[in-house]
């Protein structure tokens, strides 16, 4: 009986060690710091908007500290790169310094668990206090900003404006009217591009400061769910409208087949007159059509009450240390977000790309220069009242398939009505994954 | 352990514990995850931590309104493709056996696309197949026919993507029916001739009955690529337009895309559940098949 047992587990322990020896040499080792130097790995999202002002801060911040270097690593945007984030930060081998979004989705990282927090820390002063609800979780506070505020809105080409002698429109009626110009003098009055999914969220996620005008206490109740966009009538016209322009007929005829790239090809062209989206795009707008560029202006979607008229604002992305990063290379992660939190940071972002608005970092000036698109945002920042922060930065909910709801809604395959309450158990299933009270 | 050991002795020359490297790696790679996932599919899981709520996953799932179309869109597209490549696979294989010029390059052509990675098929498919300026709707408007948004059409988008499917995967199942012809022996067409039996008559009265093992496999292998596809369509159309060309799979990785961890394991448990229930009783059934042959 004996002997034959004994082998046995001998073949276990040593299958056993075999697997441990294995499990101990995970990717984390291969961190590198020769000498005095340290080096910092920076994941951003591969957009133009991201990685182009995240090498321009590279590269200024190592030739101000020679003996830091900071090196860019990509990873996809949307879900697919949400899901990097996670899985990276859940296995302890996220990059030392990292970029992602503010507001709603950086709650979902559980951002007291994995995150190094910021508190105290002296670069915080330059930030302006608008931009700290967005990246805090509790008492603490987790990131600094990079880039520009966005603003959530409408698009459109002047000279067709020119042409038909129309003014930019203060309420959703005057928009309407405008629209029916358009269309009677042959152009498209509406771009839409299903085929990049999000730009269809639009005309809802935009119309946020219409809602909060009409319902100032929106956003809290629909975090404690006591309303919701089927359950207010406020909030349901973001997606009735979506619903209206399709029924007119006022979209271009291949909005179903168009990227938004394509999208702003027709409104430089002067194909379709606007297009509701977010102003992160103008830098596209710059360099594939440089000679239309300013042809191209912006305003806010219209509500109701042209009194009220204003912005719905997307606040800058985040830069967050994780948990995992450690000794010198926090040290000197934390003045690498010192360095992008200063003016400095702010002229080498402005050198790498053409800011899409204003930055939330004290003293940091625009270039004059700037594209007509991003000069039309600047006055609705310049007046008290006339911004508000887009919903998913003052509540944790977003629902994922919003965009896939708000494409069936533009394309006339689910009415308006059915689409929000279906948005509605949408969001309960997030609120409920991230165990919000009252769900 | 008596019972084992004396079976040891009478059957294995090899001691047990030679099982050992590779139950370590099933168990580790399969059994574990397997076990793991029945657990996680009952908790709220947010990859950091998770919580047992029961079986409110798939309460959740169940009633998932895009569920209930990519059940009805899978079940079609599975029907589909697979009826499509028997009808089509049958009379190429024909063809194929029959002495035409070119035999042998007809025939790799034929089976080139099941070569080509499905991402690029995909990808090379949503160029061709855009409604404006794409070479497919071009080339029949220079027929005259106003060709339809194949794949941003909500009631045409799914056949487009089965179509392409076929495309693909035709070569393959023309391929096991030209073994299935080929296996048939001469002496029955030679018989058929000689009582006086036409071209048509042949077909009808030996090939088709005689290739019907080729026809099993064909359906069965297409049935169950159909019911797994998912990378086909994630690539061509993202379930879209909005919901209306989601399967089982696209439903379920997009739970995993936006998160709920838990919710979609359960996704996968009951994928797992209707894929057992489908083929078991199918593999059963082709195991019978087999005795009687």
């Amino acid at each position: 009986m004996k002997p034959p047992h004994r082998s046995r587990w001998t073949g276990l322990a040593a299958v056993l060690v075999a697997a441990l020896a294995l499990a101990s040499c995970s990717p984390g080792d291969l961190g590198s710091s020769d000498g005095d130097k340290v080096s910092l790995t920076f994941l951003v999202d591969n957009s133009d908007a991201s990685v182009r002002p995240a090498e321009g801060l590279a590269k200024a911040f190592t030739e101000k500290n020679p003996d830091v270097e900071v090196k860019v690593e990509v990873r996809p945007q949307g879900g697919e790169g949400d899901n990097v984030v996670k899985t990276r930060l859940s296995t302890g081998d996220m990059t030392d310094v990292f970029l992602y979004n503010s507001g709603s989705l950086l709650q979902a990282l559980k951002p007291a668990e994995t995150l190094v927090s910021l508190k105290g820390e002296g670069f915080l002063g330059n930030i302006q206090d608008t931009f700290f609800p967005t990246v805090s979780a509790g008492d603490e506070v987790y990131g600094v900003p990079i880039g520009g505020a966005m603003g959530g809105g409408v698009l459109y080409n002047r000279a067709v404006y020119d042409r038909l002698g129309l003014q930019v429109p203060k309420t959703w009626a005057e928009f309407m009217a405008n629209n029916a110009k358009i269309k009677a003098a042959g152009v498209a009055p509406v771009i839409q591009t299903y085929q990049d999914t999000w730009t269809s969220q639009i005309f809802v996620l935009a119309d946020f400061h219409n809602v909060a005008a009409a319902e100032p206490r929106f956003a809290e109740d629909y975090t404690a769910n006591k309303t919701s966009y089927a359950r207010s009538p406020a909030a349901l016209k973001g997606f009735q409208r979506l619903q209206e322009v399709h029924d007119a007929g006022y979209l271009t005829a291949d909005f179903a087949s168009t990227k938004y790239e394509g999208g702003l090809r027709q409104l430089a062209a002067g194909e379709g007159a606007h297009f509701p989206i977010l102003t992160f795009v103008v830098g596209t707008l710059v360099a594939n059509h440089s000679d239309q560029a300013d042809d191209v202006g912006f305003f806010a979607l219209p509500g109701d009450d042209a009194a009220k008229n204003g912005l719905t604002v997307w606040t800058p992305a985040g830069i967050y240390i994780p948990k995992t990063t450690e000794g010198a290379k926090l040290k000197a992660a934390k003045e690498f977000l010192a360095f992008i939190a200063s003016s400095e940071g702010c002229e080498a972002q402005t050198k790498a790309y053409a800011p899409t608005g204003p930055y939330v970092v004290k003293d940091c000036p625009l270039p004059d220069d700037l594209p007509r698109a991003v000069r039309d945002m600047l006055p609705y920042f310049d007046a008290a009242g006339r911004t508000t922060p887009a919903l998913e930065f003052v509540s944790p909910i977003k629902g994922p398939a919003l965009e896939q709801i708000t494409v069936e809604v533009g394309s006339g395959i689910r009415s308006a009505a059915d689409g929000a309450a279906l948005y509605d158990r949408d969001v309960e299933k997030q609120a409920k994954q991230l165990g919000i009270p009252g769900w | 352990m008596a019972g084992p050991r004396r079976r040891h002795r009478a059957g294995s020359v090899y001691p047990h514990w030679f099982y050992l490297p590779a139950a370590v790696v099933y168990g580790t790679l399969f059994l574990v995850p397997t076990f793991a996932s029945f657990y996680f599919s009952l908790t709220r899981w947010t990859l950091f931590d998770h919580e047992f709520i029961g079986l409110e996953n798939f309460v959740v799932f169940f009633q998932e309104p895009a569920l209930v179309k990519g059940l009805t869109n899978t079940l079609v597209y599975a029907v589909v493709t697979s009826g499509l490549k028997v009808v089509l696979a049958l009379p190429l294989a024909v063809l194929l056996t029959s002495d035409i010029v070119g035999r042998a390059y007809l025939r790799s052509v034929v089976f080139f696309p099941v070569l080509v990675s499905t991402i690029g098929v995909g990808i090379t498919f949503t160029v061709l197949m855009q409604p404006n300026g794409g070479l497919i709707n071009d080339a029949l408007a220079v027929l005259g026919v106003r060709g339809p948004a194949w794949l941003t059409d909500p009631s045409s988008a799914l056949l487009s993507v089965a179509l392409v499917d076929v495309w693909k995967g035709v070569g393959l199942a023309t391929l096991i029916y030209i073994a299935g012809i080929v296996s048939i022996p001469s002496e029955y067409f030679e018989a058929a001739r000689v009582d006086g039996a036409g071209r048509f008559t042949t077909f009808r009265h030996i090939l088709l009955p005689l290739c019907r093992p080729a026809t099993v496999t064909v359906v069965i292998l297409s049935l169950i690529g159909g019911l797994r596809s998912f990378d086909l369509i994630w690539t061509m159309t993202r379930g879209g337009p909005g919901f209306t060309s989601d399967v089982i799979a696209s439903v379920i990785y997009k739970q995993y895309q936006a998160g709920f961890f838990g919710l979609s394991t359960a996704g996968n448990v009951v994928l797992f559940l209707v894929v057992t229930v489908i083929v078991l009783p199918l593999s059963w059934a082709l195991g019978r098949k087999r005795v009687e042959l």
